[in-house]
């Protein structure tokens, strides 16, 4: 251990509430009983729309496109989840498929 | 009872993404942690009290640059930032959950939130509880996972690698379904461009807050025009 015993529990302990204070403050500024403002419930609505794709570009932040092997196991595995997808419409079958190819180029060919 | 029955079976099939990848980054999380002299002890009850992936990777990172209570804070606000999106998503979904509310709140993860807005309760089973059971599941795979890499991560000899994809491909999966299921897809094309754009200007460790403020301000000036050709 890095820490003492008292730092380290301090340390997770700090990480822990700040943690749920991101989680809990819109809930805490708008609780059940009052009315929700228009433009939050707009902000309700429109946001998910917005969050996964910020997910998935997060998801490849560290893929290189310029250098070997050029981002290709996520390209090629995420165009067969994109056609497994819109083909077969089951989410465990893409997402299956999706992943199995993905390890087998990233353990085998690249 | 039987309410509950029926809602934990609703719930699994919409959580099995998440068992593959949260046991493969759970336990990568463990045999760091275990790797700075932290046992199994510390993996249960960080994974327990804070649940948060991304931001547990970041604190092993910390754990070398020494004690800094103030800095610990501040970057733990950063990490987490993007989770007053979810809340603000989920002020509607989550309106009359009652006693389940703290709980459903404090376990508002990544993936959590990704699987509750792509998925509705079948008919007859408990909203409520459906969305508990989803958010406790997804917990216990990461416990056990981060508990599992802490007991045995020296022991397993089949290769992982790449098997946390499955996040990924989940997340690609609920993208194209929320594709499919609007004719208005300019909120989806600002949460990409956006994102696109402030990781090119930002880098990766530094992109995601700038992409928020962009996604926020580019809904908020568009208000009208996605309210108009509105069927979200």
């Amino acid at each position: 251990m890095t820490f003492t015993l008292t730092q380290s529990l301090i340390f997770f302990g700090i990480i822990s509430l700040t943690t749920l204070a991101t989680r809990a403050l819109p809930f805490l500024l708008f609780p059940d009983h009052k009315e929700m403002p228009k433009y939050v419930k707009y902000l309700g609505n429109v946001l998910p729309y917005t969050i996964i794709g910020m997910l998935v570009i997060y998801c490849f932040k560290d893929v290189s496109f310029i250098q070997a092997p050029f981002g290709l196991p996520e390209v090629i595995s995420t165009a067969l989840i994109i056609l497994l997808h819109l083909w077969k419409k089951n989410m465990l079958l893409s997402i299956g498929g999706g992943t199995v190819l993905y390890m087998l180029l990233v353990q085998g060919i690249f | 009872m039987n309410l509950k029955r029926n809602a934990l079976k609703a719930a699994f099939p919409h959580t099995i993404p998440v068992l593959t990848g949260y046991l493969v980054l759970g336990a990568a999380y463990g045999i760091l942690l275990d790797s700075k002299g932290y046992s199994f002890v510390w993996a249960i009850l960080t994974s327990l009290f804070i649940f948060a992936g991304s931001m547990q990777f970041v604190s092993i990172s910390m754990l070398a640059t020494g004690f800094h209570p103030v800095y610990t804070l501040a970057i733990t606000l950063m990490v987490n930032a993007r989770h007053l999106f979810y809340g603000i998503s989920m002020l509607s979904k989550y309106k009359g959950t009652g006693i389940l509310k703290p709980y459903l709140i404090f376990g508002l993860t990544d993936e959590t939130f990704s699987v509750l807005i792509a998925s509705e309760p079948p008919k007859g089973v408990d909203k409520n509880w459906f969305m508990f059971f989803i958010t406790l599941l997804d917990q216990i795979y990461w416990i056990t996972g981060s508990l599992l890499g802490s007991l045995l991560g020296s022991f397993i000899t089949f290769n992982t690698k790449g098997m946390d994809f499955a996040l990924t491909a989940l997340f690609i999966v609920i993208f194209i379904d929320q594709w499919r299921a609007t004719k208005n897809h300019l909120p989806v094309c600002i949460g990409v461009g956006s994102s696109m754009v402030c990781r090119l200007l930002f880098g990766s460790a530094n992109f995601i807050i700038p992409s928020m403020i962009t996604i926020l301000l580019l809904v908020t000036v568009l208000q009208e025009k996605i309210e108009s050709r509105n069927s979200i």
